[in-house]
């Protein structure tokens, strides 16, 4: 069987991290072609074909597919289709947007975020905000997939697989780019980060989000939020942890005034190691947390940020 | 313009999801069920844009079981003008897939011509987060998903879209079909009045067969079963007590 994997591209690089993780799920399933698209796509079409066990790299390199429209990239994978068993992605945003546009121009059902393969055509994927856990076997001619990054492992380099160029498939100018305002930042990417601290609403302000991002900067971590933090504007909407944000699985996740709803154990709970901080002793995150320190943040944090 | 907004009648976001002891799925019976909240900030959207003058009438569509009436009285008590049920399950444990549902969709934009299509961005019952990209793909429309802000100018939509690492701003032709996400606006509480005055309001019954769709599901669900648990760990008494597990015991740091 043949796999068509389609690589995250943002502004001409790889997002190494997440497609070497959904490769690992294409790789069970067969003959791995990753597609590369985007504008100056030279260098992550490069490191896409260093992962191991990709068979080839597609590198369609067109202003049309610079920005993650839906329109063009669907037409492009759909051209790319009739040769390929199974078409992935990882499920970052962008994926989400083009993966069930293409899904519907094949005829057939998209499974998102599928946590494990079973077999060529059954997956297992979460619903119910993670509460539950359906393993789904799909009819369809071709398994059209986004996969949670979470749950594998990334696939290692190693191997040096053909970089053939292909030709745009066109823009029927549906819809076009106006601008990104995407904040800049030193610390490592949230979903692919070793470490992870976030606040919650315990955090109190936006102001008080600054000791939350000292001790991450001290342990070399990316921030995270719950969606009480969040929606309480004390953090950047991108920093959302949880099942309508990010769903993280770092090796440390360290939950700092955030009392645990299930919106947001679904964003983490992968996590190896979770240590919570909270003053509340019966908060459900100590009910998954693998070490609870119970008192006031504000002094427990900046003295672990110091000790540290 | 007419807006059309499709919804869904889905277990409420309080209540606690149990998983039935046969692994045949979730137990909805009995259980209290609620229109999506992500839905609800699409009517909501949808009512702004009527109120700015923008939009004319507010049409909101609900696919599945005969009881989703509710839902979209609900949407009716909100503000919306008028109501379409297209009847496609008998039974409450029957999800329509996000395919049959667009394909139904599809019919209803046929008939209807709105020239904006607003969703939710993913139902979560079964977080497939699909229906509007693909109404957006078998309409050939234009498609602005995960959106934070929508602005209508004249034949064209300005949507600022939640993405990863943060916003990005697009221009999409009309028609076009928006998914909103959590930060669009908040939903208003439907006042006793309203909710008196939304039985009044037309509400059209049609079944999937009217769209010549057929609603047989292309996922077979295999089984259902819990998430693997997390066991609570042990309470920690102090900061040097929580660096050193982290150091000794975990090796994390």
């Amino acid at each position: 069987m043949a796999v068509l994997l389609i690589a995250e591209v943002t502004g001409g690089t790889l997002g190494a991290d997440s497609t070497a993780k959904a490769l690992s799920a294409a790789r069970a399933l067969g003959d791995v072609t990753v597609l590369v698209a985007g504008t100056g796509v030279d260098g992550a079409a490069a490191e896409a074909a260093s992962f191991e066990g990709v068979a080839k790299v597609l590198a369609a390199d067109d202003a049309a597919y610079g920005n993650g429209l839906a329109e063009p990239l669907a037409d492009l994978i759909l051209s790319l289709a009739p040769s390929y068993s199974h078409i992935l992605a990882p499920a970052t945003s962008a994926a989400k947007n083009v993966m069930p546009r293409v899904a519907a121009l094949l005829d057939v059902m998209v499974i998102s975020e599928i946590t494990a393969v079973v077999d060529a055509d059954t997956f297992e994927r979460p619903i119910y905000a993670g509460n539950a856990v359906q393993t789904v076997k799909s009819a369809d001619a071709t398994k059209v997939a986004t996969v949670r990054t979470a749950t594998f492992e990334a696939t290692g380099k190693g191997g040096s697989a053909p970089v053939e160029t292909i030709a745009a498939t066109g823009d029927k100018g549906l819809s076009s780019w106006v601008e990104d305002k995407v904040a800049a930042s030193d610390r490592p990417e949230l979903t692919s980060a070793r470490i992870v601290v976030s606040g919650g609403r315990g955090i109190g302000s936006e102001e008080n989000f600054a000791m939350i991002e000292q001790l991450a900067d001290k342990l070399g971590a990316a921030v995270g939020a719950s969606r009480a933090a969040v929606d309480s504007g004390y953090a950047p909407n991108d920093w959302q942890v949880g099942q309508t944000g990010k769903v993280v699985a770092p090796q440390l996740y360290i939950a700092v005034g955030i009392s645990g709803a299930i919106q947001h154990l679904a964003g983490m709970k992968d996590s190896k190691v979770i240590v919570a901080i909270n003053k509340d002793e019966e908060a459900p995150i100590f009910q998954v947390a693998d070490y609870g320190l119970v008192g006031d943040l504000f002094t427990l944090v900046p003295e672990l940020t110091g000790k540290l | 313009m007419k807006v059309l907004v499709p919804v869904k009648r889905v277990i409420d976001y309080n209540v606690k999801v149990r998983v039935k002891a046969d692994g045949s799925g979730v137990d909805l019976a009995n259980v209290k069920m609620s229109m999506n909240p992500f839905d609800e900030i699409a009517v909501e959207a949808a009512i702004r844009l009527r109120e700015a003058g923008t939009a004319t009438e507010v049409v909101v569509v609900s696919i599945g079981v005969k009881q989703a009436q509710e839902t979209l009285r609900t949407a009716l008590a909100m503000g919306a003008d008028r109501a379409i049920l297209v009847e496609a399950a008998s039974d409450v444990h029957q999800d329509i897939e996000p395919l049959a549902v667009a394909k139904i969709l599809k019919g209803v934009v046929e008939a209807e011509q709105p020239g904006l299509v607003i969703c939710g961005k993913q139902a979560i019952d079964n977080d497939m987060n699909a229906t509007g990209q693909m109404l957006s793909a078998l309409l050939g429309w234009s498609q602005a998903t995960f959106a934070s802000d929508l602005a209508i100018e004249g034949d064209a939509a300005i949507v600022t879209r939640e993405v990863d690492g943060g916003m990005q701003t697009i221009r999409v032709t009309m028609p076009t079909i928006v998914t909103v996400d959590l930060r669009m606006n908040e939903p208003r509480y439907a006042s006793l009045p309203n909710i008196m005055k939304a039985k009044k309001k037309p509400l059209e019954e049609k079944s999937a067969a009217d769209f010549g769709v057929d609603v047989t599901p292309r996922l077979t669900v295999v089984k259902t079963s819990e998430p693997a648990g997390r066991k609570a760990g042990v309470k920690v008494g102090s900061v040097d007590e929580l660096i050193v597990k982290l150091k000794d015991e975990a090796g994390v740091i």
